[in-house]
């Protein structure tokens, strides 16, 4: 029998613990199939941050280190300056980790041109602590913690965190892709690969924002979330490259 | 090489050197910047590096990072940085990684001031992050000091896989002192086999955390901990005694206190008065011995910090009641003389008989 498709070898065998519909599990296999492509495994070291990806380390078939809550870019740094220039260091962070806790070690490891890239996903709340309110939530959204809905009186407004960081010099790539459909997976991955290269040219600091569902706390079925992300979330974060240093 | 004529907080930065550490991430604070200042001109004339971070949570943090991949790193900071460091501090912990972090106190709470104290005993001995757990806290009087017991607080942290702290005030890091930098031989350590490098040669992805969602997998990874930590209080007790043999009061005291005390435990001997001193240098694990040696003998302990009294609970432990123990501090940033220590000393010995000191 031929075979036509084989499971990533950037994935462990180890079954995921992400709620069904979840995008995590996609974005982990984009990712792992990115690094298995590059044939850069065996150099990789990730980073995997806190919150509903914290296990990442079990699922990804690399060297991991596990980062206190939001300090994952400073983590990465430390491993990225310390080790033989070849080797390859992502970050894989929630939104409430990385656009909240963690909004300082983001935008000075982007300012500083850290040769490393972040995975950013987004999925517009809390999924590990129970649907709280994260920065990226969208005006109106019903969260644990604005029962009401966002209010900009209230709570401020969504941070844009691909367009925030796109106005420093040090990134030198930043694209925002979602996982809605298949087409826009496919791009995602396309993202994701860029991402890697530059880092692999050392072009400086790549970031890779992904627009993801929590089918469990919006309170919508897999499918429903799908839409919701194309519906409500596009509109607010819209797709496409940031900044794209590569070519320089 | 000689000795050289230095300031304290250069003292640790080269004394780190010495030590074979390359890797510095820091964030400036009076009264330790000249030590991140050193780094930056000195780590890459070796080869290493030297960061500036956006903040000491970010510096420890890199850290972190840092000694995942394997190599010795250190950071410094001073009590208002120290404290954001308690963060990453329980992390390394937890995830058995080794780093030294420096803090040279100064007076708090707060932002307090930038005068020298010893007011963050509590927080450096009794753990300070969350979580069960000690680190080894070392405690030098003199510049010379900082040479040896940095080289020796990078040993434990490889030898234990812990992070080490170096207790200085702001008086000992802006003091100037000859010192030589001698380079202390030590036994061979483990290899660093658990590093996350990336695989390349060595076979099975490996993996650093502190997190473990099963509790009883959990308690037994922190029983191993306490093991480690129970291993650490037996052999890593460090502490000096002087003219101990016939004497009636004790100061205890450490660091830049420690001596100033002994200046004024000369005069007192030279007024016919049997003080001697305990200096602690391992304030954790605090030395016990001394104490368990001498508390039936002698009639007093006086102890001396800058601070409202905080190493004096250690104190009492030891003691456990079998002598009294009296306390003499001062706070805020203020470093109490020869003469004010000496006073006590004459005050709870009960007067002077021949005093020459008139
Ligand atoms: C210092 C600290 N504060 C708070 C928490 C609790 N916490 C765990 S995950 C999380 C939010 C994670 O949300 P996000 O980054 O959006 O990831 P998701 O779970 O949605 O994938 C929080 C607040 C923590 N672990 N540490
Ligand atoms: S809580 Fe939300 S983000 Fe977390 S695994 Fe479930 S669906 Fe995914």
């Amino acid at each position: 029998m031929q075979t036509v498709f084989e499971k990533t070898k950037g994935l462990t065998d180890q079954p995921t613990h992400y709620c069904p519909g979840c995008t995590h599990g996609v974005i982990h296999r984009l990712v792992a199939e990115v690094l298995e492509e590059l044939d850069v495994l065996e150099k990789t070291v990730g980073v995997a941050s806190v919150g509903c990806s914290v296990l990442a380390y079990d699922y990804f078939n690399c060297d991991m280190t596990q980062a206190a809550h939001g300090r994952a870019p400073a983590v990465a740094t430390g491993v990225k300056r310390v080790l033989p220039e070849d080797r390859i260091v992502f970050t894989y962070q929630g939104d409430g980790d990385l656009a909240s806790i963690g909004m300082s070690e983001i935008i000075h490891a982007a300012a500083r041109g850290e040769q490393i890239t972040v995975i950013f996903v987004n999925n517009a709340i809390y999924g590990m602590t129970g649907g709280q309110m994260a920065p990226t939530s969208l005006v109106g959204q019903k969260t644990a913690t604005s029962p009401k809905g966002r209010d900009i009186s209230i709570q401020g407004s969504p941070i844009k965190v691909s367009e925030m960081l796109a106005t420093l010099d040090g990134p030198a790539y930043i694209e925002r892709v979602s996982t809605h459909d298949v087409p826009n997976i496919i791009k995602a991955k396309k993202a994701i690969k860029r991402a890697f290269e530059a880092q692999k040219e050392r072009k400086g600091f790549t970031f890779i924002e992904v627009l993801s569902t929590c089918p469990t706390n919006w309170g919508l079925d897999p499918f429903e979330s799908l839409d919701w992300i194309k519906d409500h979330m596009i509109p607010v974060y819209p797709l496409g490259v940031y900044k794209d240093k590569r070519g320089e | 090489m000689g000795k050289v004529l230095m300031k304290g907080n250069e003292v640790i930065a080269e004394a780190a050197v010495t030590a074979d550490c390359k890797y510095f991430f820091g964030y400036p604070i009076t009264p330790q910047s000249e030590l991140v200042a050193y780094m930056a001109q000195r780590l890459p004339e070796v080869g290493g590096l030297f960061l500036q971070a956006e903040s000491e949570v970010a510096a420890i943090n890199m850290v972190y990072g840092a000694s995942s991949a394997g190599v010795r790193v250190m950071t410094s900071s001073s009590s208002p940085g120290f404290s954001l460091k308690q963060e990453g501090i329980s992390f390394l912990v937890g995830s058995q990684l080794p780093a030294v972090v420096v803090n040279i106190m100064r007076g708090g709470p707060g932002l307090g001031n930038i005068q020298p104290a010893q007011s963050d005993y509590f927080q450096v001995t009794k753990g300070g992050g969350h979580g069960d757990y000690h680190v080894p806290v070392l405690a030098p009087s003199t510049l010379q000091e900082i040479v040896d017991l940095i080289q020796d607080a990078f040993y434990i942290a490889d030898s234990y896989r812990t992070p080490v702290i170096i207790l200085g005030d702001g008086m000992l890091g802006q003091m100037m002192e000859p010192v030589e930098f001698r380079k202390k031989e030590y036994p061979p350590l483990p290899k660093k086999d658990w590093a996350t490098t990336g695989t390349v040669g060595d076979g099975a992805p490996k993996t650093i955390t502190s997190l473990d969602l099963n509790a009883e997998t959990l308690e037994k990874r922190n029983i191993e901990l306490q093991k480690k930590t129970d291993s650490m209080a037996i052999h890593e007790v460090r502490y000096e005694e002087q003219m101990m043999e016939d004497a009636e009061t004790v100061i205890v005291a450490y660091g830049t206190v420690a001596r100033i005390a002994m200046n004024a435990i000369k005069k007192a001997r030279e007024d016919g008065i049997k003080v001697g001193l305990i200096r602690p240098i391992s304030l954790w694990p605090f030395p016990e011995k001394p104490f368990l040696e001498s508390r039936e003998k002698v009639k007093r302990y006086l102890c001396v910090e800058m601070s409202a009294g905080q190493m004096i609970e250690d104190v009492r432990l030891a003691v456990n009641g079998h002598t009294p123990v009296d306390f003499f501090g001062r706070n805020g940033g203020i470093v109490p003389t020869q003469e004010e220590i000496y006073e006590q000393i004459v005050r709870k010995h009960g007067g002077v008989q021949h005093a020459n000191s008139l």
